[in-house]
């Protein structure tokens, strides 16, 4: 029979299933290869809080969603083309964002009574039926059945074998996308080397799915994607925590400077531990402390013994680190704090992403206690924003807070990286020895910066005391005198709030530098900011997307900017907290866009308010 | 470690060159004095270098030291002086690093950082400063002190079971457990040696006065007139012998039993010999712990080393492990991590 090769400009698919169904994975192997084909892309995924939520559940389903497309891709898409439902619940927790006659791919051995029940479905419901009345198309397959089938002869156990059913998912999609499977067949020849009958049912289920594509008359279309107008260069697929790990172990080499990460486990941001203590051969340090505390305790030491000194966290471990990063900033030591933020309060949602963190590393401290602030926008944004933070810690000696989020952190773009030889170095100055005994060394004198210097034990003629009491200016001594309490408050303020000339003023991203409107964002909001002004700016409105990398200091120019719009929009995964300290700073009137879902801004939501706004003038 | 030039410029420092320029403000009469001074001496008399020489306090009178000795110095934040001691030392593992602490900074708010900091064993030197009182925040019971100490915050009697400080570090697998005192120079200054030339963590439980607010706490220990009879000075290979010679300690099975060596019923070589490297018996001797003066059977309270083993130590592991990682895999090259597995070219 014959099939009819269609072209199409986008498309947006989820892997939906059980969180031990290998969704993760599988979306993850489909995207490397969407990337090999020259495709643009955004990932999403979307995994439940529980390790091993309760099997065939709602709370147990695991999603993954990839949005590619042969032109600019900003977002993981609002709602998908194709489903693909391992199971009853997979579907009806999904079934909202599927695209009005979108495709299901169903397995359905999913979908028996065991898995409906446990999907809450009425008895006796057949919900792929019912998506079939709802205009949707439904292709049924028996994946677990026919993956069995092929592996009769595979000496593997049922449950081994049951767990190569992603693989006919996977190959299927090869299928229809236009695919070929070299790219999965390395990774798997990578990954079961040891294991010769794991990897045989691997790669045997994989061409299973594929042949399945071809020889079933059901399956009339397959579907290409040219590749996207992208810039020259040499690519790669990149995650957010991936990026960053890199960027600080980039940072750690330009700087020439031992990288020491104290850490303790935390959802979204162990990756960030993981990836590092996978760099040991860079001369990477990592320490799994036996608690948040202790985590940005020994990051204070390791930063006063001279190493590039990182702890990483969520913003429940901020909370904790709070009284530590004091004492960082008050020594007035290089260190760099990544959040990478979930939803809150408290434990909130570890698993769900937020922008919620931001007024919490403006002044979570005790004392007036300011401290530079850098967000990243996308994962592969994470690379540049490690660097720059390290950049910053090292030359103004203050701690700096670098924000990234759970959306950014898991999700996946493709990078044009850059050659180490482009990266500038950054340059470090410790205070040379002394072999005068008598000039006495003083630890708190400032350079016309406002910047200490860096004064590291086992440095010849510079002993001297450092703590969390106040400080006299000069000497470092511990000091209660009033006015010099007050004097040093406004040095470590100047010296924060001199950081805005040592960076880069506002650019507009996107539009006119003057005009109606001025979307305002900050971190993940990039891709779907980006997107929806890109659209409104063909429909020939007067807008412009401006986003925040230095959230503390602000660019200098930054009230300019915003003073050159009549409205400025800022679309947040919070309750305008950035809203907030704009207003407070430049007293300008913010219109804000609030959605605190745990899920990042739809493009169409976004459009639909930021376009009745232009729509005023 | 930075080495001393081969020349024999250097002058050799003393006790006063450890000093700093800063006026002592413990209250007059303070058991920190005693201990900082041999503190001094002990560093003067290793011949050690200050520039190479850091100590890291918490919070607390004890944990004021670090302003007082003319080395390098952190005085940081309640309860997680282990903490920043650890990443110091990971940092740069060649540094002397003392780490100041009380029995509230070390035992209540940095209690978790303490049991792990035991366990991990990086080579450092812990002081612990008990006083059974915290003394900073005028008065209030701690976590070593009696059970029904009257204070601002306990008006009726605190109901706190105490801490055992070194049971808990011996409980932690602690490598190094020893006890001194303020008020018995010598011995002070000999454990301080002990636990500098112990390479691993080495914690020093010192008996400190406040003669402010818990004035004669251990007295029954500390006074001349009463060491003889309440406590029992070990030593390594030697019998457990107290009471001016007449009285030693014999294990009855599992049992410790005072004997009195006169009675001729018992002779030293019928006593328990003193082997700092058993670790069972490390355990029972932290037990030796009843107070004498609410309990007339009391053990003596050993002072001395109870326990001290080698263990390899956190930072040189760690640094093997960056070995290790380079012979595995290579000098780390940037170009290489930054490219990852599989790369494309748009054209
Ligand atoms: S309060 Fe007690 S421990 Fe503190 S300095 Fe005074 S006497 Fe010493």
């Amino acid at each position: 029979m014959s099939t009819i090769a269609q072209t199409t400009e986008e498309v947006t698919i989820k892997f939906a299933g059980d969180s031990g169904d290998g969704m993760q994975l599988t979306g993850t192997l489909f995207t490397n290869d969407t990337a090999l084909t020259g495709s643009d892309l955004a990932t999403f995924p979307d995994f439940p809080a529980e390790i091993r939520a309760p099997q065939g559940t709602l709370a147990g389903v695991s999603g993954f969603q990839l949005h590619f497309g042969s032109k600019k891709i900003f977002t993981p898409g609002d709602e998908v083309d194709v489903l693909v439902a391992m199971n009853a619940a997979a579907l009806k927790a999904n079934l909202g964002s599927i695209k009005r006659a979108g495709t299901i791919i169903a397995s359905t051995d999913g979908f028996d009574k065991k898995n409906l029940r446990l999907a809450k479905y009425a008895d006796g419901a057949k919900p792929t039926e019912d998506a079939k009345d709802q205009g949707f198309t439904v292709y049924e397959m028996p994946v677990t059945k026919l993956t069995r089938t092929c592996l009769k002869e595979s000496p593997l156990g049922m449950k081994e074998k049951d767990r190569c059913k992603n693989m006919f998912v996977l190959g299927f999609l090869y299928w229809r996308y236009n695919r070929d499977l070299q790219s999965t067949i390395d990774y798997l020849n990578r990954k079961f080397k040891k294991k010769p009958d794991v990897l045989e049912a691997n790669m045997k289920t994989l061409k299973a799915g594929y042949h399945y594509g071809e020889t079933t008359e059901t399956f009339t279309t397959t579907y290409n994607i040219e590749p996207a107008p992208m810039e020259k260069g040499t690519y790669r697929s990149v995650m957010g925590n991936q990026a960053l790990v890199m960027g600080l172990v980039t940072a750690s080499k330009k700087s020439k400077l031992p990288l020491f990460y104290g850490s303790y486990p935390i959802t979204p941001a162990s990756d960030i531990l993981h990836g590092l203590a996978s760099y040991k051969h860079f001369g990477i340090k990592t320490f799994q402390a036996e608690d948040e505390i202790a985590a940005v305790c020994a990051t204070v030491g390791a930063a006063y013994g001279g190493n590039l000194a990182i702890t990483g966290t969520s913003g429940p471990g901020v909370a904790l680190k709070g009284e530590g990063i004091g004492l960082g900033l008050m020594l007035e030591l290089p260190m760099v704090i990544v959040n990478v933020q979930r939803g809150g309060p408290s434990t909130g949602l570890p698993t769900k992403t937020e922008q919620s963190d931001l007024l919490q590393a403006f002044y979570g401290r005790n004392g007036d206690s300011p401290l530079p602030i850098i967000a990243t926008k996308s994962p592969s944004d994470c690379f540049d924003a490690a660097y720059e933070a390290c950049r910053m810690t090292l030359q103004h000696m203050t701690p700096v807070i670098l924000l990234s989020d759970g959306y950014i952190a898991n999700g996946a773009e493709p990078w044009k990286f850059p050659k180490a030889a482009d990266i500038p170095a950054i340059e470090v100055n410790f205070v040379p020895p002394t072999d005068d005994d008598e000039a006495k060394f003083m630890p708190y004198e400032r350079d016309e910066k406002h910047v200490r210097g860096w004064a590291i034990p086992g440095t010849k003629g510079l002993a001297h005391r450092v703590g969390g009491l106040e400080k006299e200016a000069n000497t470092g001594n511990v000091s209660y005198d009033p006015a010099n309490h007050e004097y040093m408050t406004k040095i470590r303020q100047a010296k924060v709030d001199e950081i805005a000339n040592h960076i880069p003023e506002q650019a507009i991203d996107n539009g006119p530098t003057r005009g109606n409107v001025l979307v305002l964002g900050w971190g993940s909001t990039y891709g779907v900011i980006q997107s929806v002004v890109d659209a409104l700016l063909m429909e020939g409105h007067s807008i412009a997307h401006a986003h925040l990398r230095y959230l503390n200091p602000f660019p200098r120019n930054l009230g300019k900017l915003l003073r050159s719009f009549d409205k400025v929009i800022l679309p947040e995964i919070n309750n305008g907290q950035l809203a907030k300290i704009i207003r407070d700073k430049y007293e300008i009137p913010v219109l804000q866009y609030n959605k605190i879902q745990g899920v990042p801004i739809s493009k169409a939501e976004l459009k639909h308010f930021v376009g009745s706004v232009c729509e005023t003038y | 470690m930075s080495t001393l030039p081969a020349d024999n410029l250097v002058k050799k420092l003393k006790a006063k060159d450890f000093a700093t320029d800063q006026d002592v403000r413990w209250c007059p009469g303070c058991g920190d004095y005693s201990i900082l001074k041999q503190v001094q001496s002990v560093l003067a008399e290793l011949e050690l270098n200050k520039d190479d020489t850091v100590f890291i306090s918490g919070i607390g009178c004890s944990s004021r030291f670090p302003y007082y000795m003319e080395t390098y110095g952190m005085h940081s934040i309640h309860g997680r002086a282990p903490a920043v001691v650890a990443g110091l030392k990971l940092a740069n593992p060649e540094l002397d690093v003392w780490m100041i602490t009380g029995d509230g900074d070390g035992f209540s708010i940095g209690g978790n950082h303490m049991i792990h900091a035991l366990r991990r064993n990086l080579d450092i030197n812990m002081l612990l400063f008990n006083n059974e009182i915290y003394g900073l925040t005028k008065g209030q019971y701690s976590p070593t002190s009696e059970v029904g100490k009257k204070t601002k915050s306990s008006p009726l009697g605190s109901l706190d079971h105490p801490i055992n400080p070194l049971a808990l570090a011996m409980g932690a697998d602690a490598t190094f457990v020893a006890r001194s005192m303020d008020r018995d120079p010598k011995h002070l200054k000999e454990m301080l040696k002990r636990s500098y030339f112990h390479k691993g963590t080495a914690l020093l439980e010192i008996y400190q006065n406040c003669n402010i607010f818990n004035d004669g706490a251990f007295f029954i220990f500390t006074e001349k007139k009463n060491r003889p009879d309440t406590t029992i000075y070990l030593e390594h290979e030697q019998p457990l012998i107290f009471g001016g010679g007449t009285k030693g300690i014999r294990l009855d099975g599992f049992k410790p039993q005072i004997v009195d060596l006169n009675e001729g019923k018992y002779t030293v070589a019928d006593l328990w010999i003193h082997d700092e490297q058993d670790q069972m018996k490390g355990q029972m001797l932290t037990r030796f712990f009843d107070d004498p003066r609410t309990n007339p059977a009391a053990l003596p309270r050993p002072f001395g080393v109870i326990y001290s083993t080698e263990r390899p130590t956190y930072d040189d592991m760690l640094f093997a492990q960056l070995d290790e990682a380079v012979n595995q895999f290579g000098d780390g090259d940037l170009d290489a991590m930054i490219a990852g597995g599989t790369t494309w070219e748009i054209k």
